[in-house]
């Protein structure tokens, strides 16, 4: 593992992890009998896991979200399905490759899948913006999700997003006008449409692919208005990048905080430690979510299905009335 | 593009005077010492170069509807602090400071208005109320603004002025942007007409949402618009950005916005507008002899 490709918090366990691997090796090569002692380190190593992993705080949940290693919309996408054929282009101006999408099979489902690609190497991330789309990748979205319609396939969508790109181009091809129409027209999409947030979901540049019927997110998943540097360079200021943590307590980003606000249905639970320990059971933990939110989903007649994902919409928000005004 | 840095230069010193109270004002614009109530007279647009200055909500109920009458609805919804918000100043003590401020309970006034004699549901923003952030309150009444022109079958027109999505009420504030463009959906389904007009500054949540939604959009001169706030933009590309970026004359140059219009000219525009849109297979209840009265509106043959 490469310097970086670790969090502060997850060291300790790496280390411990190494050790017992180091020792397992070494009674290997020199018959040595050392089960007793590896036995005892590896009891060591679950308390140490519980601990470490039992109760994060909202900042280390951003932090794994945004885990070098953690699986990413093309990982999930390549457990999950078979025969994925990724379509490109918007028909109008590009193809923006930080959204990948294209049917494939999800169990015995052909679906349309989209998700956003951060990208793991440094040419992909920049290839890819870093996963932060331009208006080419909310029409290319359109484009697809409109495709799934036409010919009556559920529609499957994995947010991990820093945010929609800010950027001159982004502005001048209508950034602002390209996430307000999906908003509209995601809307009465006559299909199933279940959205999954994997990893980041930042403001706009999230929301801009997420309306839908079935809203699930992943254990260590954040999403939020905006990011928590954003957050805290407007509340701190000069001082915002030390208060990213605090900020992230503040926006109350966290899944559980999500079902509490009445935005997400679900949780999907992680590997210990979180998707990046174990991509393999964090994707089947994926798959088993989305096929039961299709099986239910698609029971429901057209009318019912969109009077349903109205009524999620239309009831979001917390207000009072106050008649002195 | 040389007017528009001295605009913005202007504005940044307009904000700590909302109304100037002064006899004289100084343009924000050209610099020009103006006599107040020439301005006030002139819809607080500079008689010699036309920078628009910041003007309120009730400025322009005044403008756009007949006799400058609203009848407003859901006065009192008020926001909360679903999140138990903390920073330096609590959410709560935000709200009612601006409640003191401007007389409202949040940033958006709505209701039902005539413009040249045709009812229409009205909302329009108040920036001087927390930058007219949209929280759940500004989403609900927008929301609301819409379903009133559904259920009335009469046109919308939604006046926009707004920094975007209220952070203090986090992922809730978000889904706003998602609430009324769904309902946006519906009402286009419905055929009914939606007149945006977007007025200095419209950016981010709401720029990403119901503002750019419009059956037709229009943008007063040299308004801030865009998504990505200026700032987040030069420290991600590491460059300047050009003159005049983001304003309103760029928006109409990249192919966003139908029109540029004068505040002066808002009222017609929208009123003539409204004369196409409410047509034969529109969703509106058109009531008798109101075409006759449009066609008395005055030809805007200015580019
Ligand atoms: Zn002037």
């Amino acid at each position: 593992m490469g310097p970086g490709a670790y969090l502060e918090f997850e060291k300790p366990v790496l280390e411990l992890e190494a050790r017992i691997k180091d020792m397992q090796a070494f009674a290997n090569d020199e018959n040595v009998e050392l089960t007793k002692e590896i036995v005892l380190l590896e009891r060591k190593l679950e308390k140490l896991k519980r601990e470490t992993f039992s109760s994060l705080t909202r900042w280390q949940r951003v932090q794994l979200a945004r885990h070098p290693m953690r699986p990413y919309s093309r990982d999930y996408i390549e457990r999950m399905t078979t025969g994925f054929i990724s379509l490109h282009g918007d028909r109008a101006f590009g193809d923006d490759r930080a959204l990948i999408g294209g049917p494939a099979i999800l169990g015995d489902w052909p679906v349309m899948i989209l998700g956003q690609q951060k990208g793991r190497t440094t040419k992909e991330k920049l290839a890819n913006s870093f996963g932060m789309c331009h208006p080419e990748g909310y029409r290319k979205a359109m484009r697809l999700m409109r495709l799934a319609a036409r010919f009556g396939r559920p529609i499957v969508i994995l947010i991990d997003t820093p945010g929609a790109f800010p950027g001159i181009g982004a502005e001048e091809r209508g950034q602002a006008e390209a996430i307000a129409r999906n908003l509209r027209d995601m809307a009465l999409l006559p299909v199933p449409v279940v959205i999954a947030i994997i990893g980041e979901g930042a403001s706009g540049g999230a929301l801009g692919i997420g309306v839908g019927d079935r809203i699930v997110m992943m254990e260590n998943a954040w999403y939020s208005v905006i990011s928590p540097e954003g957050c805290a360079a407007i509340l701190w200021r000069e001082a915002g990048a030390q208060n990213a943590p605090r900020a992230a307590e503040s926006l109350k980003l966290a899944a559980d905080d999500l079902i509490d606000l009445g935005i997400v249905d679900q949780i999907i639970p992680e590997p210990l430690g979180g998707a990046h320990r174990d991509a393999a059971e964090a994707a089947s933990v994926l798959k088993a979510v989305l096929l039961d939110a299709l099986v239910e989903l698609s029971s429901l007649t057209v009318e019912e299905l969109i009077a349903r994902r109205r009524t999620k919409f239309r009831q979001m928000g917390v207000y009072a009335e106050d008649d002195t005004f | 593009m040389e007017w528009f840095r001295k605009a913005r230069a202007g504005l940044a010193r307009q904000e700590k005077r909302e109304i100037p109270d002064g006899l004289w004002t100084k343009c924000g614009g050209c610099g020009e010492i103006i006599y107040a109530r020439e301005l006030e007279r002139r819809s607080w647009v500079c008689p010699s170069c036309e920078f628009h200055f910041r003007i309120g909500h009730q400025d322009y109920i005044r403008l756009i509807l007949d006799d400058g009458a609203l009848e407003e609805y859901d006065r009192g919804l008020v926001s909360q602090d679903p999140l138990q918000f903390k920073d330096k100043k609590k959410y709560p003590e935000r709200i009612t400071a601006a409640q003191q401020k401007t007389g409202l309970a949040d940033a958006v006034v709505c209701g039902i208005g005539k413009i040249e004699q045709r009812p229409v549901s009205f909302s329009v923003m108040e920036f001087a109320f927390v930058g007219g952030s949209m929280g759940s309150v500004v989403g609900e009444k927008i929301a609301r603004s819409i379903e009133r022109a559904m259920t009335r079958r009469i046109p919308l027109v939604i006046v926009c002025c707004s920094g975007g999505a209220r952070m203090q009420e986090g992922i809730l504030s978000l889904m706003q942007m998602a609430k009324t463009s769904y309902l946006l959906a519906e009402l286009a389904e419905m055929h009914i007409p939606y007149i945006t007009v977007l007025t200095n500054p419209t950016t981010a949540g709401v720029m990403a949402s119901y503002a750019s939604l419009g059956d037709v959009i229009v943008a007063e001169p040299g308004a801030q618009l865009g998504f990505a706030g200026p700032r987040v933009i030069r420290e991600t590309i590491r460059q300047e950005l050009p003159p005049g970026f983001q304003s309103s004359e760029f928006f109409l140059e990249h192919g966003f916005l139908d029109r540029i219009v004068k505040r002066t000219e808002l009222k017609s525009t929208i009123a003539n507008l409204f004369q196409f849109l409410c047509g034969p297979t529109s969703g509106v209840n058109d009531p008798e002899g109101l075409r006759v009265k449009h066609q008395e509106l005055e030809t805007d043959t200015a580019e």
